[in-house]
C-alpha cells in the first residue's frame, strides 16, 4: 500500500458562469450509429432521383411518406414510385428553429399533396418569396446530385 | 374502478430560468405546498408517486424521477415516470388518477417538472423537435413552431380563421395571467401588439407562442374513503379520457369527423378530417371523458377549460375538438367573447353573438402565459382548476380577479406532439 498516494495535478479547468449558485458549461456530444433500417429503400430512391413512397398489399392506402407496414390495417406495403409533381397543402417560413437549423434560416416548409396518394410529404420549397407561396400552388420535386442520406436531398421548387 | 378525488395542489413560479434550485429542490417546494394546504395529510399517508417529466436532454439526467422520490422522502414506496411530450403532465395526472381508482393505492401524488432553462432556447427547440420523426420530419422541420404554423395556415385555409382571432387568445390569456403571480409572462396586450412582435414561423409571432420555462407541480389523488379522512374541499375527477395520432402530420388521414354527442354528420359533409387543421387524437380524449363523466353537452356543462395553448392556434384548433363551438368556429367563438374572463376588459369589442354561453377558456392564462415547463404543465392545469372548482383562488393567487363565482364543473387538457398524445380529464366540485 502507497500511503502518499496522490492523484496527478491537470492544467485543465472548468468554464463557470456563475458562483451563486455555481453554474457550469458542461458539453454533451453523441455519435448515434442511426439505421434507417426498413425505410432504407427511400434514401436510396432519393440517390436515383425518385420519391419511393408505399402501397398497402391489403387496403390499397398509398403514403407519401413510407412506412413498413399500413397505419390503418396493419398489412405490410411494397414500395411504390410517388408522382414528382404535387401541390402545396399547407406551408410556413421559419425565421428560427432548432440550434441545427438556424444557420439556414429562413426557409420555406411545405406540406405535399399528390394525386392518387392518401398522405402528404414534408419538404422544403425554394425559389418563391413567402409571400408568394399559397396553398393549392403546383410544385416539382428536385434531387440534390450529391446525396447526404437526408430527407433535404429532396426539395420543391414552384412549377 | 372506484371514485378519485383531487385532495391537495401545489406549483412553484414558473420562470424562464430557476438556477437556484434544481428538479428536486422545485417538487420539493411544490410538494410542501401541497401538505401545508391539507393539514390532515401527512407524507406517511402517500402509498406512492407518479412523477412526469419530458425530456431527459433538459435534466442531464437519468432516472431524475427516482431522486425526486428520494429527496421527498418516499422511499422505499412505490413511484414510476410516465413520459408523453406535451402531454406527459396530463398523462401522469390519469396514471395517478388509475393507481387510486384502481384500488391499488389510496392516496398517489402525481409529481413533475421540467428544466429548460439549462439550454439556451434554440438548443431547447432541436430537443422538442427531436420529439418528431427523426428519419423524416426532425431533418427537415427541426421546429415544433414550423409544423403548427403549417397547421394554422390550412384551418385558416379552410375555416377562414384569422390572425387576428389568434391575437385575441394571446391578449386573453396574458391579460388573465396579471393576476397569477405563478405565471412568467404576463402582460396587455393588443392585436397591433401581437402582430408586430417577432416572426417565429408565419403566421405565428413570439407572442403567439408559449416560452421555456423551468418550474414543478404537484396534484394529489386520493380515494373517496381517504379524501372524506383528510378533510380539506376535494374535488372529485369525474372523467378521463386519452387520445393519438401518428406521429408524422403529413400521415393524418383525411376522412370523416368523429363526432360528438351533440353534433351530427350532415354539418360536417365537406371536411376532411383531421387532415393537418385537427386533432382527432382531442377528439377521441374528450368523446371518453365526456362519456365516463355524462357530459352530453360541453359547451353548457362546463364552467371553464383550461388547455393546452402551446400556441394561440392550437387553442382555436382545440376549441373545436373539445366540442365548445363546431368544428371551423374556433376563431368566431374567439370573436364572441365566450372564452374570455366576463369581469376583465381586454380593450376589445367582441362579436355579441349569443350563439356561446361564456366559458372561459384558460382563466389562469394557460402554457402561454403561465409557462410550459413541459413535465409539470399538464399538472399546473390540475391545480388551477382544483382551486377553481374550491373556490380557493384568491388564497392562492393572493388576488380574488380569476375566481370563477360558482364553478361546478371545469375541463383540463394536454396535449403532445402535433396532437400526437392528447389527455382530457374533468373535475368537479363535490
Amino acid at each position: 500500500m502507497d500511503r502518499n498516494a496522490k492523484l496527478p495535478e491537470t492544467e485543465g479547468g472548468t468554464i463557470l458562469f456563475n458562483t451563486d449558485p455555481i453554474i457550469i458549461k458542461h458539453h454533451y456530444e453523441v455519435d448515434y450509429l442511426h439505421s434507417y433500417a426498413q425505410d432504407s429503400p427511400f434514401f436510396v430512391g432519393l440517390t436515383k432521383g425518385k420519391l419511393m413512397g408505399s402501397h398497402c398489399t391489403g387496403c390499397g392506402r398509398r403514403y407519401a411518406t413510407p412506412r413498413g407496414h399500413c397505419m390503418e390495417c396493419g398489412e405490410p406495403t411494397e414500395w411504390v414510385e410517388i408522382p414528382g409533381e404535387g401541390r402545396v397543402h399547407t406551408f410556413t417560413t421559419c425565421h428560427f428553429g432548432g440550434e441545427a437549423f438556424l444557420k439556414e434560416t429562413p426557409f420555406t416548409l411545405v406540406m405535399v399533396e399528390f394525386d392518387g396518394v392518401d398522405t402528404l410529404f414534408l419538404s422544403r420549397l425554394i425559389g418563391a418569396k413567402p409571400e408568394e407561396v399559397k396553398i393549392g400552388m403546383p410544385i416539382r420535386a428536385r434531387f440534390l446530385r450529391n446525396c447526404k442520406f437526408k430527407p433535404t436531398d429532396v426539395y420543391f421548387v414552384p412549377m | 374502478m372506484r371514485p378519485v378525488y383531487m385532495v391537495s395542489g401545489g406549483i412553484t413560479k414558473f420562470a424562464k430560468a430557476l438556477p437556484q434550485t434544481d428538479f428536486r429542490r422545485m417538487v420539493k417546494d411544490a410538494f410542501d405546498y401541497a401538505l401545508a394546504d391539507l393539514p390532515g395529510l401527512s407524507r406517511d399517508r402517500i402509498d406512492g408517486s407518479v412523477c412526469s417529466y419530458f425530456s431527459d436532454h433538459f435534466t442531464r439526467q437519468l432516472m431524475a424521477g427516482a431522486m425526486v422520490q428520494d429527496y421527498l422522502g418516499l422511499n422505499p414506496k412505490p413511484s414510476r415516470r410516465v413520459e408523453g411530450g406535451g402531454a406527459t403532465g396530463g398523462l401522469c395526472f390519469q396514471s395517478a388518477w388509475e393507481s387510486v381508482a384502481s384500488g391499488r393505492m389510496e392516496v398517489c401524488l402525481a409529481m413533475g417538472f421540467e428544466t429548460m432553462g439549462r439550454v439556451n432556447t434554440w438548443k431547447g427547440n432541436e430537443f422538442i423537435a427531436l420529439a418528431s420523426d427523426t428519419n423524416f420530419d426532425y431533418p427537415v422541420g427541426g421546429f415544433y413552431t414550423g409544423y403548427y404554423a403549417m397547421m394554422v395556415n390550412r384551418h385558416m385555409h379552410e375555416f377562414g380563421t384569422t390572425v387576428e382571432q389568434m391575437a385575441k387568445v394571446a391578449i386573453k390569456n396574458h391579460l388573465n395571467a396579471v393576476y397569477n403571480p405563478y405565471a412568467q409572462r404576463p402582460g396587455r396586450l393588443t392585436v397591433e401588439d401581437v402582430r408586430a412582435a417577432l416572426m417565429v414561423a408565419e403566421p405565428l409571432t413570439i407572442l403567439d407562442c408559449c416560452q421555456m420555462s423551468d418550474g414543478a407541480a404537484v396534484a394529489i389523488l386520493a380515494s373517496e374513503e381517504m379524501a372524506q379522512k383528510l378533510g380539506g374541499t376535494p374535488v372529485r375527477v369525474t372523467g378521463v379520457g386519452s387520445g393519438t395520432d401518428a406521429m408524422r402530420m403529413a400521415d393524418r388521414p383525411h376522412g370523416e369527423v368523429i363526432l360528438l354527442p351533440h353534433e351530427n354528420r350532415e354539418e360536417y359533409a365537406d371536411l376532411k378530417y383531421p387532415g393537418v387543421h385537427s386533432f382527432r387524437g382531442g377528439r377521441v380524449a374528450a368523446q371518453n371523458a365526456y362519456r365516463m363523466a355524462g357530459i352530453n353537452d360541453p359547451g353548457q356543462e362546463l364552467d371553464f377549460v383550461e388547455l393546452h395553448d402551446a400556441y394561440t392556434s392550437s387553442e382555436i384548433q382545440t376549441c373545436e375538438d373539445l366540442g365548445l363551438c363546431r368544428y371551423g368556429e374556433g376563431g368566431s367563438f374567439v370573436d364572441s367573447g365566450a372564452p374570455f374572463m366576463p369581469n376583465l376588459d381586454y380593450g376589445l369589442s367582441f362579436s355579441g353573438s349569443g350563439k356561446w354561453r361564456p366559458l372561459p377558456v384558460n382563466p389562469s392564462g394557460g402554457l402561454l402565459a403561465c409557462g410550459h415547463p413541459v413535465g409539470a404543465t399538464g399538472l399546473m392545469q390540475a391545480v388551477f382548476a382544483f382551486w377553481q372548482l374550491q373556490g380557493t383562488i384568491e388564497k392562492h393567487l393572493k388576488d380574488a380577479t380569476l375566481q370563477l363565482p360558482d364553478p361546478r364543473r371545469g375541463l383540463i387538457h394536454s396535449h403532445a406532439g402535433t396532437g400526437t398524445y392528447i389527455t382530457v380529464s374533468i373535475m368537479e366540485r363535490v
